[in-house]
């Protein structure tokens, strides 16, 4: 692995989210009836990140719970490793609301796919919008990201990295190049 | 790390990390029975094949709900009336149920050793509910991740088990089990029904009920099975449960948030009161919500390993 090119780095990763932020609410005109939902593991802090620059806008809270999408991926039997199970937490009614699904690398599109059937399980929001770190092309469904911090183009060599402070001690984006 | 196994045989050989890791995926696990639709995709396409040749209700609608929460379809195969009746043999059956092309066997059986022999001979999953004395150990992990959620630790909690420690499956599974996480397990029961070398597993012993009691953080109640014993049965009953059963009187000797477990189903009684059953310290019908979230996490694992394995045979 070969670190390539910086995208972000920390300021420029506040930036970003702060402007999606902006999106998000001029989008949906308020957070009245807004929720977000981050996809595990990076895509829930992102997403803890959007309701707190969210809060500096407009002085209200957004609920925002977590995701995981193991169980609905199309890919488990595929050796690529074993993911863990983790934890879906969403502790409020996605029922009729405008929610924001929220992760940190758009690729094939096949994780927010598993992600919309796993929602569709938890209710029916009114909408969902897809909300990205990153958009580094390539997709092999028909998904495309609402607000994307990044468009990347990249090669299918290569692999975006994000980092957050809170799962890898710091914050930053590279390109890293495959061996 | 990853699971490996394509089978869960028992909790003997298994590592601490792997009990860690069904215990962490049971927790993932247990939210899905909590949402609106009680149902994940993991395991569509999958046959689950539950083969008990001992009766059983719960451990079989437990595994049954299990299966069908991830999805999979679930064919339940009562030996009393298949052709295990015209003189089939476990292997045999289980050869048959691979040409069906299922792909996890849950089986029960009464002989000690018959869910590894299966093993050995299918391609196929399986995961043992049960085998004659030897164990059971989906029970013990649903009673260790019942713990681990009351108490939020296993390293250094004190449980006793109390009852028939030498005809018990589920005993001998839990000290496996918990001995490897880091528990101090104590034995209680009348001397014949206590199996010689059982120190050999690393546990105190006692038939002293109050002392089996005094200090424990949880007290496993085991199921007396005296219906094998026919006319003595009723007075020996009594007799136990005047020198074993869990009363709340002996409770109250006891440390005040001891948790009392049992698997099921209960003589009330014989094992303990009514009071100590339907009491505040009994986890007893949390035990049956987190047996599902186990057996999924189990089944999901195995299910999951099972597809690697043969990846990477067709692979080379």
């Amino acid at each position: 692995m070969k670190e390539k090119a910086r995208i972000l780095d920390k300021d420029a990763l506040n930036r970003v989210l702060t402007r999606i932020a902006h999106e998000i609410v001029e989008k949906n005109k308020g957070v009245e009836n807004l929720c977000l939902v981050g996809i595990r593991n990076r895509g829930v802090y992102l997403a803890q990140r959007l309701a707190g620059c969210i809060k500096n806008i407009e002085g209200k809270n957004v609920a925002t719970g977590a995701l995981d999408i193991t169980l609905y991926r199309d890919d488990l039997a595929l050796a690529s490793g074993q993911p863990l199970v983790r934890k879906t937490e969403i502790d409020f009614d996605i029922n009729g609301r405008n929610l924001v699904l929220v992760d940190d690398v758009l690729y094939t599109g096949r994780t927010a796919r598993a992600a919309l059937d796993a929602l569709v399980d938890f209710g029916r929001p009114k909408s969902i919008q897809l909300a990205v770190l990153v958009d580094r092309g390539h997709r092999e469904l028909p998904i495309r990201a609402d607000y994307a911090g990044k468009n990347i183009p990249t090669s299918k060599d290569e692999t975006v990295e994000v980092r957050l402070q809170e799962t890898d001690g710091l914050d930053e984006v590279i390109i890293v190049e495959k061996n | 790390m990853g699971w490996t196994r394509k089978d869960l045989l028992g909790l003997e050989e298994l590592s601490r990390e792997e009990l860690e890791l069904i215990l962490s995926t049971a927790e993932s696990f247990k939210e899905v029975s909590t949402r609106e639709i009680k149902k994940v995709p993991a395991l569509r396409g999958k046959t689950v094949v539950n083969l008990f040749y001992e009766p059983s209700t719960r451990t079989r609608v437990s595994f049954e709900v299990a299966a069908k929460r991830l999805s999979a379809d679930v064919i339940n195969i009562a030996t009393e009336t298949s052709s295990v009746k015209k003189g089939e043999t476990l292997i045999d059956t289980g050869r048959n149920i691979e040409a069906l092309k299922a792909d996890i066997i849950v089986v029960r059986h009464n002989c000690s050793g018959a869910a590894v022999i299966l093993s050995r001979h299918v391609g196929l999953s399986v995961v043992n509910a049960g085998d004659g004395w030897h164990e059971h150990p989906t029970q013990a992990l649903l009673d260790i991740f019942t713990l681990q959620e009351k108490l939020g630790r296993l390293e250094g909690l004190k449980v006793s088990i109390v009852g028939d420690i030498a005809h018990s499956r589920v005993a001998r599974s839990n000290i496996w089990g918990l001995i490897k996480l880091g528990a101090r397990v104590t034995v209680c029961a009348p001397k014949m029904l206590i199996p010689p070398g059982i120190e050999e597993m690393q546990v105190s012993v006692t038939d002293d009920i109050d002392l089996a009691l005094k200090d424990a953080d949880a007290v496993n109640v085991l199921r007396m099975q005296f219906e094998r014993d026919g006319e003595t049965a009723f007075p020996r009953q009594l007799e136990y449960f005047k020198e074993f059963g869990i009363t709340q009187e002996r409770l109250r000797k006891a440390k005040k948030d001891i948790i009392v477990m049992h698997p099921g189903p209960i003589n009330r009684g014989i094992e303990m009161s009514s009071a100590v059953a339907d009491g505040a310290n009994s986890v007893i019908l949390e035990q049956v919500t987190n047996g599902i979230a186990v057996r999924m996490a189990v089944l999901f694992l195995v299910a999951q390993a099972n597809e690697q394995i043969k990846n990477h045979e067709d692979l080379n």
